[in-house]
């Protein structure tokens, strides 16, 4: 056990404190008449402006994990772990078309969740279900991986220890988020995460200004890097990666992008932050202010390359074989001690924001989709808040139980499989605001192929330390190229989607009904006289309503 | 869709407006035409800087297309 870092440490725990007390004085912030709505505990009481939204969509969206994982890529392979750059810059194109109007229907159906809308629109349950089952198992090990990140930055202060020692600041950490998402709901993440982005913020710009002129500037840092990847590595006999894509390499970079991007707006815990905006134009207007976010993380990648520039850092990653350390580790080794611990405190902190959100999304959904569309459909607003509340504690303890408890690899594998599975409820979502021209049952029937091909294939890959679940590349069939799992699901889910719609239609299948019109996609926060505390579901009484 | 009476983007703004929303996808999936580590600029090889860019252009991109889409209200089409 190395010694722990006093002065890190302490400033860590100072700014957890911090937005611990944040957490809980948010419920009193802009305060709607009752907590007890979802549209209050679940959205924030659906009323933020562009401001409140660009820094909860971007504490959001850019998680502990991305922090620690994409430098970490970098580090490891150089120029394919930079994929999630064109990710991240070519998903809000998609955030500008679908986003607008998701949120359009959403405030005019008092919709909570994307099942909810699944299901008013293309009236079933059914895949209003398998929806929200999706977005349920996608956001468990996301949340579980958050906690990764706050272990990383714990374990190079020098809090390692054995059995419990080691394992109680995780508790502690966990249990204070849940208390106050428990009593402030939505609220605490959105106020937490203005403390989030200015301290990432912070850290980021001073480490591109300050890091590459101690270690000899960029020029260096690439070249350095350069000839480092190209050293075979001791596990494989290749080389480690290169500074620029292949020819083996370009079509699984730019799947990666592509099917990840069709992924990013339509995550749960993204749909809730994006529905909690008071009206429409912030979602569009953010479409378009997120990617400065997007080129933080350009930056944040590069942090990877001078890790490995910097013989050091590189050394000790070598030593812990966690190539999740690079970033932290390079903190630790390049800036003072009180800088590391604000790095590092924007780390810890940037794990609880998303955390949060994404154990609110996962709750509403199990509220909304499955308690209250086939147990309790009498329920309540208060009971569903309660049952909401409950499930959010219970998605915590079932994440700290699974880092805990499993290999951390575990967690891993399945966040990847989660994003391959979120992409599978594509068309009956971000498709679904445009148009009902898919069948419901055609729409099921594509997602299931679409699980069920991307799972199985993940489950296939191997990996130099894993025999299943090695990676999320793959051969694309009749391609002749590796590409990203996830999306060579999608166009077979897309393609069996339509012919079976085609068929059903021949068939004259039963089409259920859609609750929704034409209008609902434009409509704009005074189209519908919103009063608080109105039943969760108005949309019947409302739907013949004329924008 | 229905068009709302109010007055909404013209046609040509709206055709402007979804290729500017379009024009980043081939940027980025164009793989192999960035794929170069020279020309450099302050040392950042062309694959980085390139990307780095049309991050900016991007969100370039999306503000002119919500500038064009905007309805004369402030509300949106």
């Amino acid at each position: 056990m190395k010694d722990v870092k006093g002065l890190e440490l302490t400033i860590f725990v100072f700014f957890f404190a911090a937005v611990t007390v944040v957490g809980f004085a948010a419920a009193r912030w802009r305060r709607g008449q009752t907590l007890m709505h979802l549209d209050e505990w679940g959205l924030g009481g659906r009323s933020f402006g562009t401001f409140v939204t660009w820094f909860l969509l971007g504490g959001d969206l850019y998680t502990a994990y991305t922090f620690v994982a994409v430098p970490a890529a970098v580090f490891a392979g150089g120029a394919m772990g930079f994929w999630s750059v064109p990710y991240a810059a070519i998903a809000y194109p998609i955030v500008f078309l679908v986003g607008p109007r998701l949120w359009s229907v959403s405030h005019r159906h008092g919709y909570v969740t994307t099942a909810d809308f699944v299901r008013g629109r293309f009236g079933s349950r059914g895949l209003g279900l398998a929806v929200a089952l999706t977005g349920i198992l996608a956001m468990m090990p996301y949340i579980a991986l958050q906690l990764v990140g706050i272990q990383a930055v714990l374990t190079v202060m020098g809090v390692t220890g054995s059995g419990l020692a080691r394992d109680l600041p995780l508790f502690i950490a966990f249990a204070l988020l849940a208390a106050y998402t428990y009593t402030s709901g939505l609220r605490a993440p959105a106020l937490i995460s203005f403390v989030k982005d200015t301290l990432i913020y912070l850290t980021i710009i001073v480490a591109v200004l300050y890091i590459p002129s101690r270690i000899g500037g960029w020029g260096h840092i690439f070249d350095a890097s350069q000839a480092s990847l190209a050293k075979p590595n001791p596990a494989t006999g290749k080389p480690s990666g290169s500074l620029i894509t292949s020819n083996m390499t370009h079509w699984a970079y730019g799947t990666l992008a592509l099917g990840s991007s069709l992924a990013l707006f339509i995550y749960p815990h993204t749909v809730t932050g994006a529905l909690a905006a008071g009206r429409r134009d912030v979602i569009r207007r953010n479409a378009a202010l997120l990617p400065a976010y997007s080129l933080v993380l350009g930056f944040l990648a590069l942090l990877g390359y001078m890790a490995r520039a910097t013989p050091e850092v590189a050394q000790g990653v070598a030593k812990a074989k966690n190539p999740q350390l690079a970033v932290p580790l390079l903190f630790d080794h390049a800036f003072p001690q009180w800088f590391t611990g604000l790095a590092f405190a924007a780390i810890g902190v940037g794990a609880l924001v998303p955390a949060a959100i994404m154990s609110i999304a996962a709750s509403n959904l199990f509220t909304r989709n499955v308690y209250t569309a086939f147990l309790r459909p009498d329920a309540s607003p208060a009971e569903e808040t309660r049952v909401s509340q409950l499930v959010s504690l219970l998605v915590k303890v079932g994440a700290l139980v699974f880092v805990l408890g499993f290999d951390k690899s575990l967690a891993i594998n399945l966040q990847l499989l989660g994003g391959i599975w979120v992409v599978q409820t594509f068309p009956a979502l971000a498709i679904g605001v445009f148009t009902r021209w898919f069948h419901r049952w055609a729409l099921l029937a594509g997602w299931a192929i679409g699980m069920g091909y991307g799972t199985w294939t993940a489950y296939d890959t191997s990996s130099p330390t894993q025999k299943h679940f090695g990676q999320s590349l793959a051969d694309i069939p009749f391609v002749g190229h590796t590409g990203y799992i996830a999306l060579t699901a999608f166009v077979f889910n897309i393609v069996v989607a339509v012919v079976l719609t085609l068929l059903f239609r021949l068939a004259k299948v039963p089409d259920g009904t859609d609750e929704t019109t034409a209008s609902d996609y434009t409509a704009d926060a005074d189209d519908r006289p919103a009063e608080p505390g109105e039943s969760g579901d108005p949309g019947r009484e409302l739907t013949p309503a004329a924008g | 869709m229905t068009e709302p009476p109010s007055a909404g983007p013209g046609p040509v703004s709206k055709i402007v407006a979804g290729v500017l929303l379009v024009l980043p996808f081939p940027v980025y999936l164009a793989v192999p035409s960035y794929a170069k580590i020279t020309p450099r600029i302050a040392g950042f090889p062309f694959f980085y800087w390139w990307q780095l860019l049309w991050v900016v252009l991007t969100a370039v991109c999306i503000g002119g297309a919500y500038l064009l889409t905007r309805r004369n209200d402030g509300g949106v089409r």
